[in-house]
């Protein structure tokens, strides 16, 4: 593998990149939470994104997926530049975020959820109703394919596991067609079984060829799934390792700044 | 088929299993009441369950019935409206200035459904957009609205002799008067849009969590908007018999209708925290209120021990709920 460093400053013309974000600099008041961070996101792979608290990873998934707009810098999909004002906006471009609360309702049964603000309906106008067995068939359909212990999709969320509550996020995200599904710390309060599985399903969508941007404080997690790795320090990102030619003892360093990139 | 042999006393022993759990009584509340109620009432008062007291308890529950629903859409949102049963009354009246107007039965119903919605929409923009709480606005509009129909109407009764509304109170189906088939009706069409379109799902969703369902694309803003205008808009409904039950448009203040309407909700099993809905057991709940009130009378119970009877079943009933499976 080349230099990474070098890739993220011209990488549009790379073929492999679906996504890359060039200079993004945002401020909150006096607070510049990205300073000009820059990355790059390949086809079918995961990437990791790791750095202290305040490092700026939390704020450069949010302006990947339209929560808060960058100030400044530019992000490339596809060979195309695109800006978000909105979630929905970088929906529609094929980005889907997992937030970390979830998003579900505890009370809905898993395929209310799963179709939660997308309903599919039948008939027109005023007399359209929800088509339920259409969305409960999918939705098991979709879940199936990427979860190890799936929940039957008419049990309500409340009854779901961690885990499951996790694998039914993640499916819901990838189930709209997402080139890139973001994940902020999917594994946080889990235990280790469950941990297992969510990787599990992380791994599958990635076979599936979605691009996975993965937030993670868990370094043996980013080693085991991760391809390319992220580091970010102080609103930049100030090295990116290829997993496979790097070790927690280097990325520590990276992320302390005992190592200069 | 041996397995269909074993089935049947299986089920049987479930129920007979289920109905040691405290749950199942406080998952069906409502409908044990009214049984328990009917099979009480029966034995102490032969003239219970005659057709025509059945008849006559299923027109009074009528008025009932659609304010329980209309308060189950704003329940089930999170939501209370303390105004309803002040807009059914500022709907009564505003039927009866159209009718005195010269305006025909139809005008008069629209006006009158429209005069009701208007306290709608004033509670739905300052829950929603304003962000004032449901209970004070409310209850600022149950003032407010008491207001204008007594200053509206002079603090005087309209009385009003359409045929239609008399046709209204006094036409049946075989037991069912048209005020309860009206109200059945309202009923069907309510958990119809309840459970069956995306309006009704973003209704139980913004009250199970409103941030899971804006993070959705659902707009909270919207539903909350809109369940006040349901609730507003039936009791305008609801004020149409009020006005054909009396033969007048009463500015009078019904606070008996808005403390059974939530009692009856509460009955029927939907949790004030919202996210649960239900139609069903809110109607079953109006249902037990009247036959409760109608039973205490026909055994000649003094009129002042209804309030207190009806007050001891809904704290029962809450009590129960603490009880249900989660």
């Amino acid at each position: 593998m080349t230099d990474t460093m070098t890739q993220s400053v011209d990488s549009s013309t790379d073929p492999d990149v679906l996504l890359s974000a060039t200079n993004i600099k945002k401020s909150f008041g006096g607070v510049h939470a990205l300073k000009g961070a820059s990355l790059t996101l390949r086809r079918g792979e995961i990437t990791a994104l790791i750095g202290d608290n305040g490092a700026g990873k939390s704020t450069m998934v949010r302006c990947l997926s339209g929560i808060h707009p960058p100030d400044s810098g530019t992000i490339t999909l596809d060979g195309e530049v695109v800006s978000f004002g909105t979630p929905k906006e970088a929906q529609k471009s094929g980005i889907e975020t997992v937030q970390q609360n979830l998003a579900l309702v505890e009370e809905l049964a898993v395929w209310q959820n799963f179709f939660l603000g997308r309903e599919l309906t039948q008939g027109f106008g005023p007399f359209r109703t929800l088509n339920r067995k259409l969305m409960k068939a999918t939705a098991q359909e979709l879940i199936t394919d990427l979860a190890v212990n799936v929940p039957p999709v008419t049990s309500k969320v409340r009854r779901l596991s961690g885990g499951q509550r996790q694998a039914l996020a993640i499916a819901r995200a990838a189930g709209w067609g997402g080139k890139i599904v973001i994940m902020d710390e999917p594994t946080a309060a889990l235990g280790v079984q469950e941990t297992a599985k969510v990787e599990q399903t992380i791994r599958t969508l990635r076979d599936a060829g979605v691009s996975v941007l993965l937030i993670s404080h868990n370094f043996d997690q980013v080693m085991r799934l991760s391809d390319h790795v992220w580091v970010f320090r102080a609103g930049l990102a100030v090295a990116g390792r290829r997993t496979a030619e790097t070790s927690g003892e280097e990325l520590v360093a990276l992320i302390t700044g005992a190592k200069e990139a | 088929m041996s397995t269909l042999v074993t089935e049947r006393p299986r089920t049987a022993q479930n129920l007979i299993s289920q109905t040691r759990q405290v749950s199942f009584w406080a998952e069906h509340a409502a409908p044990i009441g009214l049984v328990v109620l009917v099979i009480v009432f029966s034995i102490l008062s032969p003239s219970f369950l005659t057709f025509g007291n059945i008849r006559a308890m299923l027109i009074a529950a009528a008025i009932l019935v659609i304010l329980a629903v209309a308060q189950a859409f704003v329940i089930t949102t999170g939501g209370i409206d303390l105004s309803i049963s002040a807009t059914m009354t500022v709907g009564a009246v505003g039927f009866g200035i159209a009718w005195q107007a010269g305006l025909g039965f139809v005008a008069s119903a629209i006006i009158a459904i429209l005069s009701a919605m208007v306290i709608g929409v004033i509670n739905g923009l300052l829950i929603a957009k304003g962000r004032v709480t449901d209970f004070i606005v409310t209850l600022g509009t149950l003032s407010v609205a008491t207001g204008l129909a007594l200053i509206i109407s002079d603090g005087k009764p309209i009385s009003v002799n359409s045929p239609e509304l008399l046709r209204l109170t006094s036409g049946s189906i075989g037991i069912f008067g048209y005020p309860i088939i009206l109200a059945a009706i309202v009923g069907v069409i309510a958990w119809f849009v309840m459970f069956r379109t995306r309006f009704g799902l973003h209704v139980q969703a913004v009250g199970g969590s409103e941030e899971s369902a804006v993070a959705n694309g659902v707009s909270a803003v919207t539903v909350r908007i809109a369940v006040y205008l349901i609730s507003a808009g039936l009791a305008g409904l609801a004020a149409l018999l009020l006005v054909a039950r009396v033969g007048a448009a009463e500015p009078a203040i019904n606070t008996a209708f808005l403390l059974n309407a939530i009692a009856a909700v509460v009955l029927g099993g939907v949790s004030l925290t919202g996210g649960k809905a239900k139609i069903v057991g809110p109607i079953i709940g109006a249902l037990l209120l009247t036959a409760l009130t109608n039973g205490l009378t026909l055994l000649g119970v003094s009129q002042f021990y209804q309030p207190l009877a009806v007050g001891l079943v809904v704290v029962l009933a809450a009590l129960l709920t603490r009880y249900q499976k989660k």
